[in-house]
């Protein structure tokens, strides 16, 4: 390791020693990123192998996505839809088998480390160490991005109490907070390290109904005041309605239909004359309705 | 800021949450130290039994430093296994570090740890048993401590692998590794007494040099300049095991994001 660190040292020197660029001589790479997507999404597949038997699993099939800048871009499935699988892939947290993913013009897989600090991600389960208290578990998220520990404790101070969490409660163990606010302290964690992209993987799932309007709104008002771009992936019909600027529907792994929501609904009611409402897109394309699932979603969600 | 200063300040998260952990299991932590007292304290009182001053200074040797090697073995094997347990694991490994720093972190604090256990359980053992440490070689015993970390953050690193790559069962595997490492270095005994195919194993165990140097140190004021038999397997092994875990992890992380073994379960 003392190799690898002398290594960085004197390497570190010799980029130093390179004179600065002249103005308006940007780098051809960083030019080339201004006016690039947010989250540009090309071909991409992924495929599991699993069990004894080594079934092979299609989990995300030759999807195709672009999120602008300033946008809430909802990825609507029924479980298993991929729709996690594609957030993983996104988060760097799986590798591409075909296709590729661009984040600000930053290619995934070749610009790691630029990519990785664009994003952030919240999942369906709050993950924490439980014992630690929310200062403490986002002091440490805090720190992994480089930003110094008292600014992370006075922004998530601020990032909770406009959740609705006061701050006495942020200096007892996670574990003793509901998961309602577990979740909200899981927004907070990736809020605080500025994401320009934020990965919302079922934020609202299995949330009691108080909690869940409190992270829509909160949704919402990220929207409005910062030009960060948002995929939302959610089983909530209204949810999708109401907070995303476009809409994917997957199905087994595949994008059945994208549009805004008014493209979509007023497509299946033009072609299909059924009710302008996401209810009726998503059964038009999947040939199932999502009601069922929920259920089954939320089983999954407190089991997690 | 320089590269290095910042990859600096990112491994102390892993030491702040790893104390900040400590000190809200604290419950746990006095349960281990005393567990770890006892164990301690029963072996050496085998040379007490038999009334070998010899053999009782040799007990605790044995039991202070494998006390301390088996915690820098462990929390580095463990690593990747807390965070899976927690279910944080994902987090941490989408975030903007280099593997090596995260690893320095967990070093870092595991070092730190073994140490302050290890002192606690020795200044235990010196006050009931009364230490005559008129011959020892303090420096050779330093030496081969800091020389055997070495090696044994590499075996760590590579044990790590094991939770990354078997969501179940990898802990548990390195687990056992650990007790094997433990069977074969003469922590207790002289490895001479082991069948031979064991005494084979056993010359691929960093422990089994620090023990028989720190042994030799402490009982018998051996200096370590003449202890180079002891020495040159731990510097090879530790210049070899590092980055050789290194890459092994670097390889094993390809390989978990290839077939979805980040995820929290299955
Ligand atoms: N890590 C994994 N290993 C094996 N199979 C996986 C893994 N992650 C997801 N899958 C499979 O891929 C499919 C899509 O899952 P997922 O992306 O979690 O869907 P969703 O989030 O829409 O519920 C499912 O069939 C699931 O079993
Ligand atoms: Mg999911």
């Amino acid at each position: 390791m003392a190799i690898t660190l002398f290594l960085r040292l004197t390497t570190r020197r010799a980029i130093e020693v390179v004179p600065a660029p002249a103005p308006g001589a940007q780098e051809p790479a960083e030019r080339d990123r201004v006016g690039r997507p947010a989250l540009l999404v090309e071909h991409v597949t992924k495929r599991f192998v699993v069990g004894r038997e080594h079934r092979v699993v299609d989990a995300v099939r030759d999807v195709s996505l672009t999120v602008d800048r300033g946008h809430i871009y909802g990825v609507l499935g029924a479980n298993g839809s991929g729709k996690s699988t594609l957030i993983r892939l996104v988060s760097t947290l799986l590798t591409i088998d075909e296709g590729r993913v661009e984040i600000f013009g930053h290619d995934i897989e070749r610009d790691e480390m630029a990519v990785k600090r664009c994003i952030n991600r919240v999942s369906v389960d709050a993950a924490f160490f439980k014992k630690l208290s929310p200062y403490e578990n986002l002091a440490f998220a805090a720190r992994l991005y480089g930003l110094p520990a008292g600014e992370a404790r006075r922004e998530s101070a601020r990032i909770l109490g406009r959740l609705g969490i006061a701050e006495k409660r942020l200096g007892q163990p996670t574990e003793q907070l509901s998961r309602g606010m577990q979740q909200k302290v899981a927004i907070a964690r990736a809020l605080l390290t500025s994401p320009m992209l934020l990965l919302l993987d079922e934020p609202t799932t299995g949330l009691d109904p108080r909690s869940k309007v409190d992270v829509q709104v909160f949704i919402e008002d990220l929207r409005d005041a910062q030009d960060a771009a948002i995929v939302l992936t959610t089983h909530d019909l209204d949810e999708a309605d109401r907070l995303c600027d476009r809409i994917a529907v997957l199905d087994g792994g595949r994008v059945v239909a994208d549009g805004t929501p008014a493209e979509l609904k007023a497509q299946v009611a033009r072609e299909r004359g059924a009710a302008p409402t996401l209810e009726s897109v998503f059964m038009a394309y999947t040939g199932r309705s999502l009601d069922e699932d929920v259920e089954e979603g939320e089983a999954e969600a407190a089991g997690a | 800021m320089t590269a290095l200063g910042h990859e600096l300040k990112a491994s102390y998260a892993f030491v702040e949450r790893n104390f900040n952990l400590s000190r809200r299991y604290w419950g746990w932590e006095i349960a281990y130290l005393v567990y770890a007292i006892a164990g301690a304290l029963a072996i050496s009182l085998i040379g007490a039994q038999l009334g070998d001053r010899r053999l009782i200074l040799s007990l605790m040797i044995g039991a202070t430093f494998w006390n301390y090697l088996s915690i820098v073995f462990s929390f580095i094997a463990d690593t990747i296994a807390w965070e899976r347990w927690e279910g944080t694991l994902e987090y941490t490994m989408m975030a903007p570090i280099h593997r090596r720093t995260h690893l320095l972190g967990s070093t870092f604090y595991a070092i730190l740890y073994g140490l302050v256990h290890t002192a606690v359980v020795l200044v235990v053992l010196a006050l009931f048993f009364g230490l005559d440490m008129s011959r020892a070689n303090i420096g050779t015993a330093a030496a081969f401590m800091v020389l055997g970390s070495f090696s044994f953050v590499g075996i760590g690193i590579m044990a790590a692998v094991l939770p990354l790559l078997f969501v179940e069962r990898g802990s548990q595997m390195t687990f056992v590794l650990q007790s094997l490492i433990l069977l074969v270095s003469g922590v207790y005994y002289s490895v001479d007494i082991l069948p031979g195919w064991m005494q084979v194993v056993s010359c691929f165990s960093p422990a089994t040099y620090v023990l028989d140097a720190v042994r030799k140190g402490l009982v018998d004021g051996v200096s370590a300049t003449a202890l180079l038999g002891d020495a040159w397997p731990l510097v090879v092994m530790g210049i070899v095991l590092i980055p050789l875990g290194m890459w092994v992890f670097g390889r094993a992380e390809r390989y978990a994001r290839r077939t979805g073994r980040l995820k929290r379960v299955g």
